[in-house]
């Protein structure tokens, strides 16, 4: 029993440093869930024509995949984050200070953000300002602030059907948080003349007037979705009238159970998204650790792979799937050819 | 009768009967029928609960064993697949699989026009071919480059067909649904429904859906668990070899050779508030000591063997205590009358009579691990990964994992394969829990 137990134990120890010096071989991603359907889409068909193991991709959101990212260098690290947001200036700093300093960004394409109802509810046709009367905590009424009295979308805009207001949107570790704030909320807020209101309460306080804008009411209309789209999905499902933020792909992949709002008079579709005219887009990136290039076989592989025509253009699997491909390719393909970092001029 | 409720019970001269109950054990008993309605009460909103579960995940998953296959002739074109015209398997391979996605078409090209002249009026090339899974395009290549001789030939291919299309023979697209959909078409349907009548089209056995890898979201007829079984089955491997010997030899330490002191105490107060820690903490623990620190590799098995090896320790040490203290001191004074050491004593008599309680508290140990899928979050598991692990080093994901994986996708038929995935790890419970049960019945002794 007892040499049993020691034998197993060394074993394991053994294990345990034996693993020390293994390289790895697969590159490792992390990040948004928004950009993880397009990323396994390409990790799969990589590793099925490139001659290298197929890539292995975390979801997580936007955020913590940055935050991994940003960990450090070295093979326990990962080597690209996905995220449906632009990084920011105070994860740059985090990286540099962990030794991340070589950080190429790579736009894929942009993707739409869609305000969906279940099939049998009403048809909506939202403008950003009705988004933000429904949302927003507080709204300025006669040169003061008060909570935002809006229970019915009938109250925001007599057009609209006599039902509860109920949105779930996504919830703060998404980047698509953000662009719902500052595309929707903050625009409609400006649309509806609330901007001007607030600030002439506040004395002209341009920050905290966008602030007070970006505030989502917290009683119950608004609720977060921190999962993924398909908890989005049963969510509204379960509530009669109730809308949903969601992404183009979802919505495309799921026609038969919810339909789209259109927002300010634009259906949300590839083609309006690519045009500019539906207003709620945002492009989608990945940040590849360029210190990686050379140590982790097929990263540098993985990223060309990735923008390269055949797959994130206009005829590629991505689009296929809901992506709304970069007009703009070709740069985006010569920058991950010269492998150009950010700050690096360009 | 009037007599008793006139007087109040218990008191000098009241008079009892044998025969009629008494207002307090009529009430007593009253307590005791209603309690027994209660439990049985708890026990059917249990059974109830637990019907409603499996119900909904065997509907649900059940089908997933089950893919719809197309077959179909395939004209492996030498223009398309061999540009060079040298049969040099390395010269095909930078035809990547999009170029192989016009083969499938144009094979589909003859047929669709038959089918548009007969049942299915609206079909075209575009959508027959739409009705083959986006998987096969990799099938064929890989088939090409593993026989470049028979580049020219016409050869038939089985060919997984599109998610919709499975869902639409599984009963759960209807021509409804289609109609809204725009990931399907009704000609498709229609076309679907006279290639199973001409036996092109039919439903077999999914092998790939155990053993194949996961796929990605443009096809879920392809997903698959095997990286997710062989994933679980090395966690599972690593939590026995390391948790069982660590966590046995602890308890008999405490148990039998330990001295009763704060020291022992603290201890053991210690370890049973380690077995109520909430999972994700082992997360945490391991992503800061076995990643960040160590140096083990991300999304190993190894990783997650070890945080699910110190999540399941206090369970088997609680376990074998409660084994070990079942057994009646008489076992070991007998022993050590005759002679014996103390060591002796344990490891001749005491642990061979606890090894049913050990065991069975082993297995539950194990059986949870199994499920967990928290403390892999932080430690890179749940991930897509297609390439099964050669060794306890390389990237994988665990049974429960996978689940949530195919839970969070877009596409519904992700759904199917949720259930499907349940399943089987179901089917691993059950069976553990089996073992765990015969084992006990087999070899418990009672005193």
């Amino acid at each position: 029993m007892k040499t049993v137990k020691l034998s197993a134990s060394v074993l394991a120890i053994a294990a345990v440093s034996a693993t020390a010096a293994a390289a790895r071989d697969t590159v490792q991603i992390a990040g948004s869930s928004t950009v993880l359907p397009y990323a396994s889409i390409v990790a799969e068909a990589f590793g099925e024509n490139m001659g290298f193991p197929t890539p292995v991709v975390q979801s997580g959101g936007s955020s913590a995949g940055l935050k991994q990212f940003c960990e450090g260098v070295g093979e326990n690290t990962i080597d690209i984050a996905n995220a449906s947001r632009a990084i920011r200036e105070k994860e740059i700093k985090t990286c540099a200070d962990n030794g991340v300093t070589e950080i190429m960004e790579v736009r894929i394409g942009y993707d739409g953000i869609v305000f969906a109802n279940e099939i049998a509810d009403p048809e909506f046709a939202f403008t950003p300002a009705d988004w933000y009367k429904a949302l927003a905590a507080e709204l300025p009424v006669d040169g003061a602030m008060v909570a935002n009295p809006n229970a019915s979308w009938s109250e925001v805009n007599p057009d609209f059907a006599d039902i509860a207001i109920k949105a779930f949107i996504p919830g703060t570790k998404h980047g698509t948080r953000e662009v719902f704030e500052e595309k929707v909320i903050l625009a409609g807020c400006e649309e509806s003349g609330a901007m001007e209101a607030i600030l002439g309460i506040n004395g002209g306080d341009e920050d905290a007037a966008e602030e007070a804008c970006m505030n989502i009411r917290t009683d119950g209309a608004s609720i977060d979705i921190d999962g993924d789209y398909t908890e989005t999905l049963t969510s509204i499902q379960g509530e009669e009238g109730a809308f949903g933020v969601f992404g183009l792909a979802f919505y495309e992949n799921n026609t038969n159970i919810i339909k789209v709002a259109t927002m300010s008079g634009v259906a949300p579709s590839t083609e309006t998204i690519a045009s500019g005219e539906y207003p709620v887009s945002r492009p989608l990136f990945f940040y590849v650790k360029k210190q990686h290039i050379g140590e982790i076989p097929g990263l540098k592989e993985y990223a060309e792979f990735f923008v390269s025509d055949m797959v994130a253009g206009p005829d590629g699997p991505l689009a296929a799937y809901g992506l709304v491909s970069d007009p703009e390719l070709a740069a985006t393909q010569q920058q991950v050819a010269d492998e150009v970092t950010m700050g690096s001029g360009s | 009768m009037a007599d008793i409720s006139a007087s109040p019970e218990g008191l000098p001269g009241a008079k009892s009967s044998l025969y009629a109950q008494s207002d307090r054990t009529r009430r007593r008993n009253a307590a005791e029928t209603r309690f027994k309605y209660y439990g049985m009460g708890a026990v059917a909103i249990g059974v109830i609960a637990l019907v409603c579960l499996l119900t909904s995940i065997l509907s649900n998953g059940l089908s997933s064993f089950q893919q719809t296959f197309l077959r179909v002739e395939i004209f492996l074109d030498p223009a398309v697949v061999d540009p060079q015209g040298n049969r040099d398997p390395e010269e095909m391979a930078k035809v990547f699989t999009f170029g192989y996605q016009p083969l499938i078409k144009g094979s589909l090209e003859a047929q669709a026009q038959e089918l548009a002249a007969g049942p299915a009026p609206e079909i075209t090339p575009q959508l027959l071919a739409g009705m083959v899974s986006s998987a096969a395009p990799a099938d064929l290549r890989d088939f090409v480059l593993a026989n470049p001789d028979r580049v020219g030939e016409t050869v038939e291919f089985n060919f997984l067909a599109n998610a919709r299309i499975d869902q639409y023979l599984k009963g759960r697209v209807t021509r409804e649904s289609a109609a809204l959909d725009s990931r399907v078409d009704v000609a498709q349907l229609n076309a679907a429904d006279e290639l199973v009548a001409i036996g092109q089209m039919q439903k077999r056995f999914n092998w790939d859906f155990i053993f194949g890898p996961d796929a990605s979201e443009n096809r879920p007829e392809a997903a698959g668990i095997g990286v997710a079984l062989i994933g679980s089955a090395y966690m599972m491997l690593i939590v026995l070899v390391i948790a069982v010997p660590i966590g046995v030899g602890a308890s008999i330490y405490l148990e039998e050779f330990a001295k009763k002191n704060w020291l022992t105490d603290i201890i053991e107060v210690n370890i049973s508030n380690l077995a109520a820690v909430p999972s994700i903490v082992f997360g945490i623990l391991g992503l800061a000591v076995f990643i960040n620190f160590m140096h083990l590799p991300i999304s190993s098995p190894l990783v997650g063997g070890l945080v699910l090896t110190l999540m399941t320790l206090p369970t088997i040490i609680i376990a074998t205590r409660a084994a070990l203290k079942s057994i009646p001191p008489s076992i070991r004074d007998a022993a050590l009358g005759v002679g014996a050491s103390k060591m002796q004593a344990v490891f001749h008599h005491v642990l061979p009579l606890a090894m049913p309680g050990i065991l069975t508290g082993t297995i539950i140990g194990l059986a949870q691990a199994l499920g967990e899928t928290a403390p892999l979050l932080l430690i890179g598991m749940v991930a897509f990964v297609r390439e099964y692990p050669d060794s306890i080093l390389d990237p994988a994901v665990g049974l429960p994992v996978q689940v949530y994986n195919f839970t969070n996708r877009a596409d519904p038929a992700f759904v199917e394969r949720a259930s499907g995935a349940i399943i089987v790890l179901l089917v691993f419970l059950v069976i553990m829990n089996l073992v765990a049960i015969i084992l006990r019945r087999r070899f418990e002794r009672r005193w």
